[in-house]
């Protein structure tokens, strides 16, 4: 079910303005991709390309290829709805949909989609995405609250409960944790551990710690030069990047001397 | 280093013209109080002493306090706290100038028209009756009726508008055009409004129409601007995080709009809604024009005009009268409908309040 990513070429616009440029990788399926680098050098707009949310703001276009599975994400008979129900994906900032309950929220995605399943089957569904995403225990008695009433890090926890009951073949994670307290982030970090033998995990991060701990490869974004679009210094497994990286500009940047 | 250190020092325990010290003088709590007796006191004396009225009293009063409490606090607390206290001053002041006319007016309107409330008022119309006697009903129905078929009308139309201007215009050259046009017709004069129905009706009907849908469509020239204005700042204030996060389980944009967009802005549309409806219940010359006046209970909008309760204060008012008591009969009516009329729009806001924060997303804590 999980699936491998092949970007190739990949350059990013908004309007004119070219943002990243000349991106090449493989996101290999049942692992987990981590992207560094320092603000504005285009590591969430890459991810966010890679379920075709990057154009839903306006004037956002992409040229060169991104390829799931054999199938070429930017063709223009993709629909691109499609493409996000088999990618999900997780934002910086909690989500919750304010009108919906705990249970109501985890079933957004089937909800809102009017897929009509019967109650035993969205009970269990709940509780599996719950469990999944380590929030059943927090809320299992009180399912029916409404969703903005958890604190941050439960409702991060909700949002990837969200994400996880679509059941996609991917998932994407934009700073997960970066409004979150210390406990709330080791949580969330032994979910993608264990969500990793299901699902292609890609995760944008801040924290070098964080991509050392989660991550089996990691990609450094940086920009070529004030001004200049950003792109893509170095991918590799995240052990040699941590410990014999390949660029300079990694090892400065890894290592605290510049960024 | 060690100068940093010794000019912390000296900060802290010597007194520096620069770093006044936390603790200061206070006008006691009652002073504003205290201050007020003493200026109504003195100027009611110097009123007294030259034979002014009660306004000058008031006002003269008003400007010695507004002088002394400053002057007092200045003295004792400092510039900024006086300043302070003359602005506060000034803040109730115009909050009570811009309450007078409100509670003037409802304090008219109930001593005038409470009187005409009766079992007859509420129950009966003004079919076969000659000055004095009979009811508003049928013009509460018809208000009712006609307002109810504008907001019909109007609110569809202005959430569909406000949708497309925000979720699809995003600022393209349709949606320029079409804010712009909005905001001319928030500018149409309601008599303008009545006069469009009527040469609406005039092309359709023939001469000199009488009917009560074209009143509700003339009310509903009026009342799509306002709700496109509220619906659209609503759904502006839609954080677009829940939008993307809607995209991202895979909904479609439609979707979205309708399951997620509408209603976490519900609580702020149906207030904005009930608002422009509360704001066109009292429009009297576009129903003049064209749904006319009527006698007697009309329940059937598409057939033959409606009186309302604008029309029927407007008509009350000014018409004349075989006999002088006829004359203060048809007055007291056309007060006890301008309070059946206050009431309705009243009730109409505090709905709107109620409404609101039932549809407004909940925390839960």
């Amino acid at each position: 079910m999980a699936k491998s990513i092949d970007v190739s070429d990949l350059n990013i616009y908004y309007g004119d303005f070219l943002a990243v440029e000349g991106v090449n990788m493989t996101v290999k399926a049942r692992s987990v991709t981590a992207f560094i680098g320092p603000s504005g050098c285009g590591k969430s707009t890459v991810l966010r390309s890679l379920n075709r949310m990057h154009e839903v703001i306006p004037g956002a276009r992409v040229e060169g290829k991104v390829v799931v599975d054999g199938q070429s994400l930017y063709d223009p008979s993709v629909d691109p709805v499609a493409v996000r129900r088999q990618i999900g994906m997780v934002f910086q900032r909690p989500n919750p949909f304010p009108t919906m309950s705990i249970y109501d929220n985890v079933l957004a995605g089937k909800k809102l989609n009017a897929k009509r399943m019967s109650k035993s089957d969205a009970d269990a569904l709940v509780e599996k995405s719950l469990r999944g995403a380590n929030l059943w225990n927090e809320v299992k008695d009180r399912l029916g609250k409404p969703g903005m009433g958890l604190s941050g890090g439960q409702q991060q926890r909700l949002c990837i409960a969200r994400a996880i009951a679509v059941e996609p073949d991917v998932l994407l994670m934009d700073e997960p944790c970066s409004a979150l307290d210390p406990i709330s982030t080791s949580a969330i970090e032994d979910l993608i551990h264990e969500l990793k033998s299901d699902y292609t995990i890609v995760i944008v991060t801040h924290n070098m710690q964080q991509a050392a701990r989660v991550s089996d490869e990691t990609g450094f974004f940086n920009l070529k030069a004030t001004g200049q679009p950003g792109r893509l210094v170095e991918f590799n497994p995240t052990k040699k990047m941590f410990t014999n990286p390949e660029n300079e500009a990694t090892e400065s940047y890894i290592s605290g001397r510049f960024g | 280093m060690a100068d940093l250190d010794d000019k912390t020092l000296t900060t802290a325990t010597t007194a520096d013209p620069d770093r006044p010290p936390l603790t200061r003088p206070q006008l006691p709590a009652a002073a504003p109080y205290i201050t007020a007796a003493i200026s109504w006191g003195l100027s009611g004396a110097i009123a007294l002493g030259l034979g002014w009225g009660i306004a000058g009293w008031i006002v003269v009063g008003w400007a010695i306090f507004l002088v002394a409490l400053p002057a007092w606090s200045r003295a004792l607390e400092g510039g900024r706290k006086a300043v302070d206290r003359m602005v506060t001053i000034l803040v109730w002041t115009t909050f009570a100038i811009a309450m007078m006319p409100l509670v003037a007016v409802s304090w008219t309107v109930i001593e005038r028209g409470a009187p005409a409330f009766s079992v007859e008022f509420f129950t009966s119309d003004q079919s076969g009756v000659i000055g004095i006697g009979g009811g508003v009903l049928h013009a509460i129905i018809g208000t009712a009726i006609i307002t109810l078929v504008a907001t019909l009308i109007s609110v569809p139309i202005g959430i569909m508008a406000a949708v497309y201007l925000v979720e699809y215009g995003k600022n393209n050259r349709m949606s320029r055009i079409l804010t712009f046009l909005v905001d001319v017709m928030t500018g149409i004069p309601s008599i303008v409004a009545g006069l469009f129905a009527l040469a609406l009706f005039t092309l359709l009907l023939g001469p000199l129409p009488r009917l009560a849908v074209g009143g509700s469509i003339a009310l509903s020239v009026l009342m799509i601007p306002i709700v496109v204005r509220s619906t659209e700042e609503m759904l502006k204030l839609v954080p677009d995080e829940l939008r993307e996060g809607a995209y991202a389980l895979g909904v479609p944009k439609w979707r979205t709009i309708t399951k997620v967009v509408i209603p976490t802005a519900l609580g702020g549309i149906v207030t904005g809604a009930t608002l422009a409806v509360a704001r066109v219940a009292g429009e009297t010359a576009p129903l003049l024009l064209i749904a006319g006046t009527l006698r007697s209970i009309n329940t059937n909008p598409f057939d033959g005009g409606m009186q309302t309760l604008p029309v029927l204060i407007f008509s009350e008012a000014t018409k004349g009268a075989a006999r002088p008591e006829y004359v203060v009969a048809q007055l007291e009516r056309a007060w006890g409908s301008a309070l059946v009329l206050i009431i309705i729009v009243m009730g109409l806001n505090l709905l709107a309040r109620v409404v609101g924060a039932y549809f407004s997303p909940k925390t839960g804590r």
